[in-house]
């Protein structure tokens, strides 16, 4: 992540999802670099696109992306923005930047492939604390639950950004429309990854990953996730 | 006369049986519509129930999945309402869709301003790709609904309305049909603006051009018929706001000393209810008036 630089303003908001962007795609994604079009792929949607750098780091680690393209961010002939793009960069899903847009988009994901009869891959996204203000999420939270998408997944990285705190929490909003829901530890990967793997038939998943909040100093772990080290892991199932 | 929003339902059900990659969203509004396709088809006729943005955003997302969305509701709720998810979730994304819409300019007045969209294709205009077809008859509407639903990974808006001519003309989807041929100017009419435009020009040496595909707009149309007019003079009247194609016309007609008035409905709130003919009136859109505003216009030429 040292490589990239020039978004230093939202180094905590890419701080906060590099543990959870982590074991999802060491752990849970069934999506590897060759099958980026296959149909059965799990889908993974970066609602929240600020701060994408742990994003492009994992996607580098795991071979979707070169290495050397990490140095180029943000410049006018990388393909590497401050907010992603699906159009250049493969294995990125969707193109966000601004907020509330992910989570709509992974409702008709998941209703799609469920018109297809693709009933295995899951569909994830990644939302902000904060990105909970806009409206277009709760639109998608109060359908998804009736709807039953039992295929669609949330991530919710809680670093207390949002300056009017959800009353009775964020797990809860959830909970109200029939998902169901989980708040973990987000710098526990063991934490994380039972939350993003247990069972929740007939019901969409949400996992709210509590962090330190946004103006805090960032964890150590963030520090020790080095590239190199990760690229020799296997990719697990 | 049935309308055109009467055909899009049948007409869209027959594309859900004949075509598995066709899916229609809703937004409540419409939905009674549909209740025999939705039997048929549970999974590809959505209802997200009063949500406009989740509207759009369902519909890039089964677009993602490789499906062909069709999503529909009020045009002021379907263009303008979530026009950053229009821009974003299918420009943004490079997915395609088909918008229809009802209720246009002003085809409910006594709903009042809320349920007005003239700026709909104006607002589109802002974006790169899209096809727009306005039709004029429902005949039409149901040959252009065929047409954007079949145009691959298209972004394509159907404008549907209650005005309507009384005869159907047999547009292809992509140019201008040549209706009248005269040496006095062109007049192009847009969609359900056509019976009051050839009402309005009749005795007039013009020439009418028809045109239900506006974007992209029939440039080589508009060129080959103001290059054979004495001179370059060009009306536009459209069914939505003024001046919308104004600028298109004049990129058309680069190379040629011209004119171009556009006719069209007005930016000012009127906040007044009523029927649909007191607003054509009020806008200056019926035939009266635009044949005043026309001659006026284009002057002694057009008198022949």
């Amino acid at each position: 992540m040292e490589r990239m630089t020039g978004d230093e303003k939202h180094g905590p908001a890419a701080t906060s999802t590099l543990d959870v962007l982590w074991v999802l795609y060491d752990r849970v994604l069934r999506v590897t670099p060759d099958g980026v079009r296959d149909p059965g792929r799990d889908r993974f949607l970066l609602s929240k696109g600020h701060g994408p750098m742990a994003y492009y780091a994992v996607l580098a680690a795991k071979g979707f992306v070169p290495v050397e393209w990490l140095p180029g961010f943000g410049a006018y002939d990388s393909p590497l923005g401050h907010h992603p793009d699906r159009v250049l960069v493969p294995g990125v899903e969707i193109a966000s930047g601004s907020l509330g847009h992910g989570l709509p988009i992974a409702v008709g994901t998941a209703l799609g492939l469920r018109a297809q009869g693709l009933g295995g891959p899951a569909v994830w996204t990644l939302i902000g604390d904060a990105e909970l203000d806009e409206g277009s999420n709760h639109e998608a939270i109060a359908f998804a639950g009736p709807a039953a998408l039992d295929r669609l997944h949330t991530v919710v990285v809680d670093n207390s950004s949002a300056s009017h705190a959800r009353p009775g929490g964020i797990a809860a909003r959830f909970e109200a429309a029939g998902w169901s829901a989980a708040t973990v530890d987000g710098r526990d990967h063991e934490a994380l990854y039972e939350a993003f793997t247990a069972p929740h038939p007939g019901r969409p998943r949400v996992v709210v990953a509590r962090v330190e909040p946004k103006n805090a100093r960032p964890a150590p772990l963030f520090c020790s996730l080095s590239l190199e080290g990760h690229t020799r892991h296997g990719h697990h199932a | 006369m049935d309308t055109m929003r009467d055909r899009f339902a049948p007409v869209v059900s027959r594309l859900l049986d004949e075509d598995p990659r066709v899916a229609v969203v809703l937004a409540e509004i419409g939905r009674d519509r549909f209740v025999e396709a939705e039997r048929r088809h549970p999974d590809r006729v959505i209802n997200v129930g009063i949500r406009e943005q989740l509207l759009i955003g369902t519909g890039a997302g089964l677009a993602l999945t490789g499906l062909r969305p069709v999503m529909h509701t009020f045009a002021s709720f379907l263009v303008e309402r979530p026009f950053e998810q229009v821009k974003l979730d299918l420009g943004h994304q490079d997915v395609g869709g088909v918008l229809v819409s009802a209720a246009a300019s002003f085809d409910w007045p006594s709903g009042g301003f809320t349920h007005m969209a003239p700026g709909d294709v104006a607002l589109l205009d802002t974006l790169d790709g899209w096809t727009v077809h306005v039709p004029g008859h429902p005949d039409e509407a149901e040959t252009l609904l065929r047409h954007a639903v079949g145009a691959g990974d298209d972004r394509v808006y159907v404008r549907l309305s209650v005005q309507s001519n009384r005869e159907a003309l047999a547009v292809d989807g992509e140019r201008f049909l040549t209706v009248r041929e005269g040496r006095g100017g062109v007049v192009v009419a847009v969609g359900p603006m056509f019976d009051a435009v050839l009402a309005a020009t009749e005795g007039l040496d013009v020439t009418v051009l028809y045109a239900t595909t506006v974007r992209p707009f029939d440039a080589r149309a508009l060129r080959r018929a103001a290059g054979a007019a004495d001179a370059a003079d060009v009306v536009i009247v459209e069914p939505y706001l003024t001046g919308t194609s104004t600028a298109a016309a004049n990129d058309a007609l680069a190379d040629l000393p011209h004119r171009v008035l556009g006719l069209g409905v007005g930016r000012r709130e009127l906040r007044r209810y009523g029927q649909i003919e007191e607003h054509v009136a009020a806008h200056g859109l019926d035939p009266a008036s635009l044949r005043e505003r026309i001659s006026g216009f284009l002057g002694g030429l057009a008198r022949g």
